[in-house]
Formats: structure tokens, C-alpha cells, sequence
């Protein structure tokens, strides 16, 4: 029995508590991700997918519950301190990387991310040629263009800089929270791909939030659905293999139908 | 007019060591800083009164740049772990910063006439050297000055490519992917903001023992004066790199004294009417590139419009 790689117990999250705003975000959310596990997340708007991503790494503390990564309780523990171990992929192409300065030093942050930051230099001669080794594995041509300021790049090639930045120190966990959204179909199908190829070579345990059902059900190896801070579908690995989108949406209507029925009966 | 050029040079070159703490925090931690005002009287204070108290001028200045380092510490706390607003943590610690530069000065001016500075002994080693025939005492001391300001603009520039530079530079850049790239950004803004004030208190020690006194009103619209030299530098001389932009900085200084010097020789200005000519310069810089811009950017569209036209007309030429 392999222990779980990603743990969260009993968590609960409510914004805004007590006031005629409040919102509860997250309830009861219990989720077991093995290692080498590649998770997709799907749900309307304000299911809770990016609170539950926020929790997980570290953004926001959760009102109750624990977070465990790797069988360590990290649910106190502040978010930079966290991302030692987990990596991040942001929906805006903008926020995963610094726009004023080059490829080669973006790397070079991303590199030192699980080691003590020192006065060494951060981009060695060695550490350029292992850099453009990574680059290539991208196949954009960036490996040419290591001075280039990232701010000059496009969103795809932005985005794809930031997975790469991500995963190359092969971090324990990887969350991607609609990493494609804002792209174009091609260059978000690129990126799915990358996505695909990085996440089988690293065998990273991975987390991918996204709204496109046909995304969700092309990669990994199990879905889960949220809706109103709940998970309220959970599909292994076989099962998922027979998914259409059909039967998914199906699904989706007959578990929200009977909660429906189940109100209406409470408030008659 | 050359001792006017001469005079500028010499504080263009003190003062750029203020600009580079300034370009620390306004640019790389992207923090409007005004600690500035009042760390550069510190650095001034600190080493006047050690200096009158009978310390080697370098012992003095040397803690200077550590009371600078401090007080910059000071206000990346107020601002990270009180969470109070940027510009509001760097005022705080201005006024604050008013009433200690007084209890170390013990009064608001202390004069270092008579006393043995970095100066005075930099000019009579000259003097005593074999050298002095070549080179005149007043620009041996320019060339040291200009030396060591480009020794600590290499420093800057050296440490800014270092793994905790390349995090504190990304901190100003974009703070969500620096944290979650594991790195402390209160940590790291305390820390440039530390940096960013030990330049400026460096600069407040050289200014004051140049000059020969410190004054407890030294400081009042230093950071303005930063900021019109890191700007005018940028915008003369390019920011493609950091190891360029550092270089700006310095040129933006000794080109703001300059200016200033130039200014002051017109008649109806007096001296009294130098923090207005400063004013007015950071405003031109800050508007005339976005005038230029759009003024260019005008010409441009007439100069499509017309090839448009004279395509058009070709065409109707043919036609007919």
C-alpha cells in the first residue's frame, strides 16, 4: 500500500463569516491523491476549484481541516515555505513568471526554489547549458533565446516557460489552475500536450483545474467534480476511460436533481 | 563657469550613491521609499558626530552605512510585517527618523571644519605623494570619488545577478510568482530596502564631510532629487540592462547637478528656489517622453495616411 502523496481531511472554508455576504467556499472537501496520480478538477463557477487549489497550496488556511503533503501536516504552514514542494501553474499567462527580465534568470529563480538562495551567481555557465537542454524539450526555440526579456515572449510561450519552471526541479506536487484558459484553441492545445508529456516523463502527482470537459477527460487518471464547495463525483481510472461528456454532464444533472429534490423536501 | 561644471561634477558623482539606493527601492523593489529624506541626514549625523567625537573617518562612515541599513529595515518591517501602505511605512520613518538624526547630532548642525574627514586625509596623503605635481589635490579627490562610486555601482550590479538579487528583482517584478517559487518576500523587501538605505546614508556621510557640516534639514526632498536622477538617466541613457541602467543612474545624477548649477545661474532664480527647479525637472522628465511618444506616434499615422493616399491615387491613375 503506497501512502498518500496529497491528504486533505475535513477541510472547511467560509469568506466573509457572519456577515449577509458570506459565502461558504469549501465543506467537507476529503481528497487522496497516490503518488504519480494525475487528477483533473471540473465545476461551474464558484464550485470552489480555486479555493480548493488556494488551500492546498497555501494561499489561504483553510477554517478547519488538515493539509498533508507527503505524510507531513503542512496546514500551517505559510505559503512560500510550501511551494518548496509543490508547483504552480496560474490561469494568467502574466503571473507565472517576471515579464522584466530574461528567460535565463527566470529559470534561474526557479531552479533555487527547493535550495537556500545564496550570493552565488545565479546563472552559471553550467547552469545555462541545463537550462537550454530544458528549453529544448519545449520545442519553441526559446533554448535560443536565453537574454530575451519574458516580457517580450507571447502568452503561449510565456505559459509554456512557466510549466517548465514549474516542474523542472520535480517538485511533489503540481497544481495547474486553468493553465490553458486564456490561450488560443492551437496554443492551448500546445500546451495541453506539454502539460501531457512533462507530467508522464516527471510522473509528477498532479491537480489540473479546467473548464474544458473534453481537457478533463483526455488527460490523467481520475476526475473529480465540485459543485458548491463540495466534490460531488469522484472517477477512477477505469471508469473515467469510458467517459464521454455526455454521460459526464448526465451524471452532473442526476447527483444535483436529487439534491434538489432532497431541499425541496426539507424546506416543505 | 568651470568651477561651477567642476562643483557639479563632484557632487553629480556623491549624490549618485543616493540615485542607486533610490533606483533599489523605486525600481528593482518597485517601493516609492521616502526613508530616504531621512537616512540620508542619518548617514550624515552618524558620521559627523563620530567623526567630532575622534573616530577614523572610516570607522565613521562605515556606520553610517550600517545606521542607513537599519532604518531601511525598519521601514520594510512597518510595511511587511505591519502591513501598513508603502509610501506610508517610508514617511513614518522619515518623521521618525527627524527626531533621532537630532538626539545623535545633539543639535541641528554639526560643523566638521576643523576635523580630520575622509577628505582632508585623502588630500594630504595626495599632497605628500610624488603624484601631487601631475594631478591637483580637488580632482585627485574626484577620481577617487568617481572610483569608489563605480566600484559599489559594479557591487550593485554584481549582486543583482546572485540568486537573492534575481529574487529581490523578481519580488518588485511579480510578487504571486516569487512566492510561489518559495522565496520570503518579506524578507527580501526588508532586506533591499536595508540595501537601498545604506547607499543613501553612504552618500549622506561623503555629502557631509565634503561639504563640511551636516545640517538637520540636509535631507528634506532627497528622494525627489533621486528620482529626477534615476529618471533623467533612464531616459538619456537606456535601460536595457541593469548593468546599463546603473550606469544611467550615475549620469542622471551628475546630469541633474548640472542642470541644477545652470539653472541657479539665471538671474531671477535664487538658491532657495532649488527644490521648485527640482520639481519642475522630475515633472518634465516624467511628462516630455510621453509627449515625445505621442507626438511621434502622430507623425507616424499622417506619414501612413499619405503613402495611403498616394497608393490610392496610383491606382485611380491606372484605372483611368
Amino acid at each position: 500500500m503506497v501512502s498518500d502523496l496529497l491528504k486533505l481531511q475535513h477541510i472547511h472554508k467560509v469568506f466573509n463569516e457572519g456577515t449577509i455576504d458570506e459565502k461558504i467556499a469549501l465543506q467537507e472537501i476529503n481528497l487522496q491523491l497516490k503518488p504519480g496520480d494525475f487528477v483533473t478538477v471540473i465545476g461551474s463557477n464558484g464550485a470552489g476549484k480555486s479555493t480548493l487549489m488556494n488551500i492546498i497550496s497555501g494561499v489561504l488556511m483553510p477554517d478547519y481541516g488538515q493539509v498533508a503533503i507527503d505524510g507531513k501536516n503542512v496546514t500551517h504552514l505559510p505559503e512560500f515555505q510550501r511551494s518548496k514542494f509543490i508547483g504552480r501553474v496560474f490561469q494568467d499567462p502574466m503571473a507565472g513568471t517576471a515579464p522584466t527580465m530574461t528567460i535565463e534568470e527566470n529559470l534561474a529563480i526557479a531552479y533555487s526554489r527547493n535550495k537556500r538562495r545564496t550570493l552565488g551567481r545565479g546563472v552559471t555557465k553550467k547552469r545555462k547549458e541545463m537550462f537550454r537542454q530544458y528549453l529544448e524539450t519545449l520545442h519553441l526555440g526559446l533554448e535560443n533565446r536565453l537574454n530575451a526579456k519574458v516580457g517580450l515572449l507571447s502568452g503561449g510561450e510565456r505559459q509554456a516557460l512557466s510549466l517548465l519552471m514549474a516542474t523542472f526541479t520535480e517538485p511533489k506536487i503540481l497544481l495547474l489552475d486553468e493553465h490553458t484558459a486564456a490561450l488560443d484553441p492551437a496554443r492551448a492545445e500546445l500546451i495541453t500536450n506539454l502539460t501531457k508529456e512533462i507530467v508522464e516523463r516527471t510522473q509528477l502527482t498532479t491537480l489540473m483545474v479546467t473548464h474544458n470537459m473534453q481537457q478533463a477527460l483526455e488527460l490523467g487518471n481520475r476526475l473529480i467534480m465540485m459543485d458548491k464547495g463540495q466534490i460531488i463525483l469522484d472517477i477512477d481510472e477505469k471508469e473515467k476511460k469510458n467517459l464521454t461528456i455526455e454521460s459526464l454532464l448526465e451524471q452532473f444533472q442526476k447527483i444535483r436533481g436529487e439534491q434538489m429534490a432532497s431541499d425541496r423536501a426539507i424546506l416543505g | 563657469m568651470s568651477t561651477a561644471l567642476f562643483g557639479s561634477l563632484q557632487f553629480g558623482i556623491l549624490y549618485a550613491l543616493m540615485a542607486l539606493g533610490v533606483y533599489l527601492s523605486f525600481r528593482i523593489l518597485d517601493f516609492p521609499d521616502l526613508t530616504v529624506d531621512g537616512s540620508f541626514v542619518t548617514g550624515g549625523a552618524v558620521a559627523a558626530t563620530m567623526i567630532v567625537s575622534g573616530v577614523h573617518p572610516i570607522y565613521a562612515t562605515c556606520s553610517a552605512i550600517l545606521a542607513g541599513f537599519i532604518a531601511g529595515c525598519v521601514t520594510g518591517i512597518l510595511h511587511t510585517k505591519g502591513k501598513i501602505n508603502p509610501l506610508l511605512s517610508g514617511i513614518l520613518m522619515m518623521i521618525a527618523l527627524y527626531s533621532i538624526n537630532l538626539r545623535i547630532m545633539g543639535r541641528a548642525n554639526v560643523p566638521l571644519l576643523n576635523e580630520e574627514t575622509m577628505f582632508t586625509k585623502l588630500g594630504s596623503f595626495w599632497e605628500n605623494s610624488a603624484a601631487a605635481s601631475i594631478l591637483s589635490v580637488d580632482w585627485a579627490i574626484l577620481l577617487t570619488m568617481a572610483l569608489i562610486t563605480l566600484a559599489v555601482k559594479f557591487l550593485v550590479d554584481a549582486f543583482l545577478k546572485t540568486e537573492i538579487g534575481l529574487a529581490i528583482r523578481a519580488t518588485g517584478d511579480n510578487k504571486r510568482m516569487i512566492r510561489s517559487l518559495s522565496a520570503n518576500t518579506d524578507w527580501l523587501i526588508i532586506l533591499g530596502l536595508g540595501l537601498s538605505n545604506a547607499l543613501v546614508a553612504l552618500s549622506g556621510a561623503f555629502v557631509a564631510q565634503y561639504s563640511g557640516f551636516t545640517d538637520i534639514s540636509m535631507g528634506i526632498g532627497m528622494i525627489v532629487i533621486g528620482l529626477a536622477s534615476v529618471i533623467i538617466g533612464e531616459a538619456l541613457f537606456g535601460t536595457k540592462t541593469i548593468v546599463r541602467t546603473t550606469f544611467a543612474v550615475i549620469g542622471g545624477a551628475i546630469i541633474y547637478r548640472i542642470v541644477v548649477a545652470f539653472a541657479l545661474r539665471v538671474d531671477f532664480l535664487e538658491t532657495g528656489d532649488m527644490k521648485l527647479i527640482t520639481a519642475v525637472i522630475v515633472i518634465f522628465a516624467l511628462v516630455a517622453p510621453k509627449v515625445i511618444e505621442s507626438f511621434k506616434e502622430k507623425r507616424r499615422r499622417k506619414q501612413r495616411h499619405a503613402r495611403h493616399m498616394a497608393a490610392n491615387q496610383k491606382d485611380g491613375e491606372r484605372l483611368a
